[in-house]
């Protein structure tokens, strides 16, 4: 398959663009694999490029119910930062910042990662006092982060009301330089064809409806498009994982589907050039390159798995970010949608070999699936190839909410809508 | 989504605040079986379709409520007093 490059660009140019081959084969699924993994999005394509790339494990199959891309990688506000507290979330996040940074090269793919810095504005003392907290614990790990000050806020973004007269007014704001965005659909489609080139199937329209076993041993799936035999079944499902997995008898996991919207406006010139989180309520917003402000606020609050939500979170998401860029009040909403994000009961993720023989399971990403798509691929794949995890998703088991060693980044407890 | 408060009648869902999954059973105080309370505290059965939960009409009556609602569909089933509805923590 032709490479990506300014040649090939220019080349393809020439003869009108007919001679572009697919970025992957569409194969019908073999009777069996070395390792299926049940999901085709960014952590399942991610997962399967790794296994290849770093293991040389290549036959594989990532099977998708519906089309790559369809579920959460497509439905975040792409935002990309490893802005944490605690060192076990710091390593993890900032590991995978790091396979950002390089990601477009060694996918041959421009995922447009933009590091365009990520900014949480701080609207009181003891806010401030909890982001400089965290400012320093982030240095301490090796991450970048700068503290400002309002009159160097209202330099950087200018829409900002930082007035003293503003409903919530800006206090200071922790930044964090190397954070930013991501073309959200580029990076399940560079790692789909990175993973394609590497001889994994990738195989759409799949519904796994069932699991195979020899006693406790899983050995398979059924799925619509027949039995597939596997040494190891990997999940990535997201917001599905419950449901997913209560088809091999697993009835209770830690994990809540919630409903998470998201926003974005009709395009309009360059008007704020990074990400700007909003600390008196719940809201992020960044602009994307063709204009349009794409925003998120909180959960709709309770269990859900229809990928829609409900109007008085969108009122209180419009309210929040009319109070802290009052020129975009009259700005019209372009498009609205939901994703069902898996919220753990600590609201750190679950990467870990389980919870039954032959079954591997990565799950409970709460809002944050995005920026660790790579980290969360890299180290699945890793504990998938080697039977025991990576350095920095061996914190992140199934069985620390039985051991106590909870991951609790903001310390609300095992109520997952809060997290 | 509406619910239809048994005192109030149907109101908006942004008067209610949400209490979680209300067929969890806690084990007994003195209870030290600790797979027992591993599961109340974390475990959820988190269905795709009927989920039984808890509401509190917090914007309006400010009682306590046992809903039943399809996770899939936001339909919502059945609505009834959390003193009068057994099972769970109501129990």
């Amino acid at each position: 398959m032709a490479e990506y490059s300014a040649l090939s660009l220019f080349k393809n140019a020439f003869s009108g663009n007919r001679d572009w081959k697919p970025a992957w084969r569409k194969p019908d699924p073999k009777p069996s694999y070395d390792v299926i993994i049940i999901g085709g999005g960014g952590h399942g394509l991610a997962t399967a490029y790794y296994l290849a790339a770093e293991h040389g494990i290549t036959n594989v199959a990532v099977l998708e119910k519906g089309w790559l891309g369809s579920g959460n990688i497509g439905r975040n506000t792409t935002i990309v930062r490893s802005n944490y507290l605690l060192p076990e979330s710091v390593r993890f996040y900032e590991f995978s910042m790091k396979l950002w940074e390089n990601l477009s090269h060694e996918l041959n793919y421009n995922v447009m990662f933009s590091q365009r810095g990520v900014l949480n504005l701080a609207h009181s003392p003891g806010q401030a006092d909890a982001f400089i907290r965290r400012g320093n614990a982030m240095r301490h790990g090796g991450v970048d982060a700068e503290w400002l000050t309002p009159q160097q806020i209202a330099r950087k973004v200018p829409g900002l009301d930082t007035s003293k007269s503003a409903r919530f007014p800006v206090v200071g704001g922790l930044l964090q330089p190397r954070a930013g965005t991501a073309r959200h659909d580029a990076v399940a489609w560079g790692y789909a064809r990175a993973a394609d080139r590497r001889g994994v199937d990738l195989i759409e329209n799949c519904e796994v409806t069932g699991f195979l076993r020899e006693g406790d041993q899983i050995t398979g799936v059924s799925t619509a498009r027949g039995d597939i035999r596997a040494k190891k079944v990997a999940l990535a499902v997201a917001g599905s994982t419950s449901h997913v997995l209560q088809r091999a008898g697993i009835e209770r996991l830690p994990i809540e589907s919630h409903v998470l919207q998201a926003f974005v406006s009709e395009a309009i010139k360059p008007f704020v050039d990074c990400v700007v989180t909003f600390g008196a309520g719940h809201l992020y917003m960044s602009q994307s390159d063709k204009g349009g402000l794409v925003f998120g606020g909180s959960l709709d609050f309770y269990n859900s798995y229809a990928q829609r939500g409900n109007l008085p979170t969108v009122e209180d998401v419009m309210s929040e970010i009319c109070a802290m860029f009052p020129s975009v009040a009259r700005l019209r909403l372009l498009r609205s949608w939901g994703g069902v994000m898996d919220m753990s009961m600590d609201g750190s993720p679950i990467i870990t070999k389980g919870p039954l023989p032959g079954l591997y399971l990565n799950c409970g990403w709460c809002y944050g699936g995005f920026k660790a798509t790579p980290a969360s691929g890299y180290s699945f794949a890793w504990t998938i190839a080697r039977d025991e995890p990576h350095a920095i998703n061996a914190p992140f088991t199934l069985s620390r909410f039985e051991r106590g060693a909870v991951i609790d980044e903001t310390g609300h407890g095992p109520t997952p809508k809060l997290h | 989504m509406l619910i239809d408060c048994p005192h109030c009648g149907s109101r908006d869902l942004a008067e209610f605040s949400y209490q979680g999954d209300a067929t969890r059973a806690r084990p007994d105080l003195a209870s030290t079986d600790t797979k027992a309370w591993l599961d109340y505290v974390y475990n959820r059965p988190n269905p795709a379709g009927r989920h039984r939960e808890f509401w509190q009409h917090a914007g309006g009556c400010r009682a306590h409520l046992v809903v039943e609602r399809d996770t899939l569909t936001h339909e919502i089933l059945t609505v009834a007093f959390a003193r009068d509805a057994a099972g769970g923590d109501a129990a």
